[in-house]
């Protein structure tokens, strides 16, 4: 890959964020609502405010953030700020800046989501590699089925019928939260094993629903794979089945997963909002949905901003590392 | 049954295995058939044939008359619903057919290499040439040092008019020709005693198909192999073959040397390929093989090619299936146009 297409790559990244922030930006300020006016009228309506103080309030507000200056200007400043990642206060949380709120939820969401996305893809694309691989015994080819059979079921449904049978009827694991309540997180081999008794029941619920999407692509394209003549000439060639297996069948058909997997993690925060509102877990998803009912807007730009900024960033290391793996994309 | 071939002709090759008297390949009674929704379709019926070190013989016939089931059954690569029902394959002395399938894994590429018939598609795109060749060095012989290992690729890539540094590129960077070559490179790396050439050029334009032949012939007398090249150009075999074997209908028709085959065809079906070829003495004339090959589901009675035949219309071509005569002369003709003894009737 040459210094070119490089920096043809990384302009295109710029752009994206550019064009993404900037949606982001003006979006909200075609709507007649006013954040800081309904903030204080609520403030109001618990009573202790005289209305022209309100005004004055609303009007030092607008100030220091900026809201009575022209639009230009305050596009440009929020420009620069996200240049710098710095997203302003919390309304919700002040005095807890955007970015803070985002380092707390952060952890919570990539352990799990970026976890169980990763594994679903693996045991799927293993899965669905060896159902359509005629050689492997009867028994590991059937395995896959279930899994298909799971596709249809959504997050949310499967983590309720879990909660129920698994946490509530059969008491084997906790119904949700991250962690016991009373326990004080500290890096201890008693805390993680609690951590991981809460994460059990939401990383069944992402993953036993996702792994047969998994297997149905990657069966899709194994069986297409087995028809290549390189497969077929690889076996003439006398190598054992292994290899053939992993250099000339799997290396292959595994191609377009990539792709899929770059796609999936995209997706990532909006299974986020509800597996997380679900279980009680204190990730982005969680802390998007409290920021949107308290009309944090701050906050909202701030993981609107910060997830189109993760899956750019994505889509970029999967435009380097593709051509590692299909050398065709490197020549062209 | 078996038909001995003693050396048809006498040629000049290197002289490592001439001694030897026993054929390096012996096909004996080959049968493989289809079971197909449709019904059973006799693929391959009772062929026999040997072919000793350093002679090439040239496989032709029609489009489903059975050549690269042949090769396939002979790599025992045959695929349900294909099933090879019986006959041997004995190459340097060991019956390939009654090996157990670790062996024969072995056996392909060291005792017995394929070159494609689709080489454009036959190299793994995503794996640098050199490491496709050494997979295939790697799953047969243990103990080779990177360095030895290193040494088979370049010499192969040489034999094969290719610079050794095509080893570090990839299937995409290379054409049509080099791909074709790379295969041969592949076919000759473990100095196989047999080579099973499938339609080696069919993908190639008439100048790269000159060159391939000239190259598998090089690197045939080179390791002193027996070839089998199977395709439908008459005018490419007639250049770079010693014996041509004729296939209709999953049978061996007729066996007899290139010269004799183009000067003198004994079975009718060859001599209407022969006579269909386009001739310099007769510009524009072009005298096709009336009728259509026969499906093998519905074969025809007696002798497949009959309904076809200038001479099927009597009852014994109809209702007989003939079977395979030699010739005076050591040639092999499976028609009843000749008696038990291979003279001609009428």
């Amino acid at each position: 890959m040459n210094v070119k297409v490089i920096v043809k790559r990384l302009l295109f990244f710029v752009l994206v964020v550019w064009a993404a922030s900037t949606i982001v930006f003006f979006v909200p300020r075609l709507s007649t609502r006013n954040a800081i006016r309904e903030r204080f009228g609520e403030l109001a309506r618990s009573g202790g405010f005289s209305p022209g103080d309100i005004e004055k309030l609303i009007e030092s507000m607008n100030k220091s953030f900026g809201l009575d200056k022209p639009l230009l200007e305050q596009y440009w400043q929020y420009l620069n700020n996200i240049v710098h990642l710095d997203f302003g206060y919390s309304l919700s949380k002040y005095p807890s800046t955007v970015t803070e709120v985002i380092a707390q939820a952060l952890p919570w969401t990539i352990g799990l989501l970026l976890v169980t996305t990763v594994l679903s893809f693996v045991i799927g694309t293993l899965l669905g590699a060896v159902s359509a691989w005629p050689r492997a015994p009867g028994w590991l080819r059937g395995i896959a089925t279930p899994f298909i059979l799971l596709t249809g079921v959504p997050p949310v449904i499967m983590g309720i019928l879990l909660v129920f049978f698994i946490g509530f009827r059969l008491q084997w694991l906790p119904l949700g939260g991250a962690y016991s309540p009373g326990v004080v997180p500290t890096w201890s081999w008693p805390f993680f094993f609690d951590l991981m008794q809460h994460q059990v029941l939401p990383a069944l619920s992402l993953i036993l629903g996702s792994v047969g999407g998994w297997v149905l692509s990657m069966r899709g394209m194994g069986i297409t794979i087995q028809g290549e003549d390189y497969v077929n000439y690889a076996e003439h060639k006398g190598l054992s089945a292994g290899r053939i297996f992993r250099d000339y069948y799997l290396r292959n058909a595994l191609l377009p997963q990539v792709t899929g997997l770059a796609l999936a993690l995209g997706t990532v925060i909006t299974s986020a909002v509800v597996v997380e509102g679900l279980f009680g877990l204190p990730g982005i998803g969680t802390a998007l949905n409290l920021a949107i009912r308290a009309n944090d807007f701050p906050v909202i730009y701030g993981i609107v901003i910060f997830i189109t900024l993760a899956i750019a960033l994505l889509m970029l290391i999967l435009e380097f590392v593709y051509p590692l793996l299909d050398p065709r994309i490197r020549d062209s | 049954m078996t038909i001995d071939s003693t050396p048809l002709r006498e040629k000049k090759v290197g002289s490592a295995n001439r001694n030897v008297t026993e054929p390096v390949l012996r096909v004996e009674g080959l049968e493989v058939t289809y079971y197909t929704d449709l019904g059973r379709a006799k693929a391959l019926d009772d062929v026999s044939f040997t072919l000793n070190s350093g002679e090439k013989l040239g496989m032709v016939g029609e489009s489903g008359s059975g050549k690269s089931t042949m090769a396939l059954a002979m790599m025992r690569m045959i695929k349900p619903p294909g099933r090879i029902e019986g006959g041997k394959v004995i190459v340097g002395g060991t019956d390939l057919m009654s090996l157990p399938e670790r062996d024969m894994r072995k056996a392909r590429l060291n005792k017995i290499a394929y070159i494609p018939q689709g080489a454009m598609n036959s190299l793994n795109p995503v794996m640098r040439i050199g490491s496709q060749m050494a997979d295939a060095i790697k799953s047969h012989l243990t103990g080779e040092t990177k360095s030895s290992i290193e040494d088979r690729l370049s010499h192969a890539l040489r034999s094969v008019d290719l610079d050794p540094g095509v080893a570090r590129m990839y299937p995409h960077e290379l054409s049509g020709g080099m791909k074709q070559r790379v295969c041969i490179a592949i076919g000759i790396l473990l100095q196989p005693n047999v080579i099973i050439a499938d339609e080696p050029t069919s993908a190639l334009d008439v100048v790269t198909q000159r060159q391939v032949m000239e190259t598998i012939t090089r690197v045939q007398s080179e390791i002193n192999a027996a070839v089998i090249l199977i395709g439908h150009d008459m005018g490419l075999m007639a250049q770079a073959v010693d014996k041509v074997a004729v296939m209709y209908a999953g049978r061996l028709v007729e066996l007899s040397t290139v010269r004799e085959m183009f000067t003198d065809p004994k079975h009718p079906y060859s001599q209407a390929l022969i006579s269909s070829l386009p001739n310099l003495d007769n510009k524009g004339v072009f005298n096709g093989i009336p009728g259509l090959a026969p499906s093998l589901l519905r074969l025809p009675s007696g002798c497949a090619f009959h309904p076809r035949c200038p001479h099927g219309q009597r009852e014994l071509q109809r209702s007989v299936r003939p079977e395979a005569r030699i010739l005076p002369g050591g040639r092999m003709v499976t028609c009843h146009l000749y008696d038990e003894e291979g003279h001609a009737h009428e």
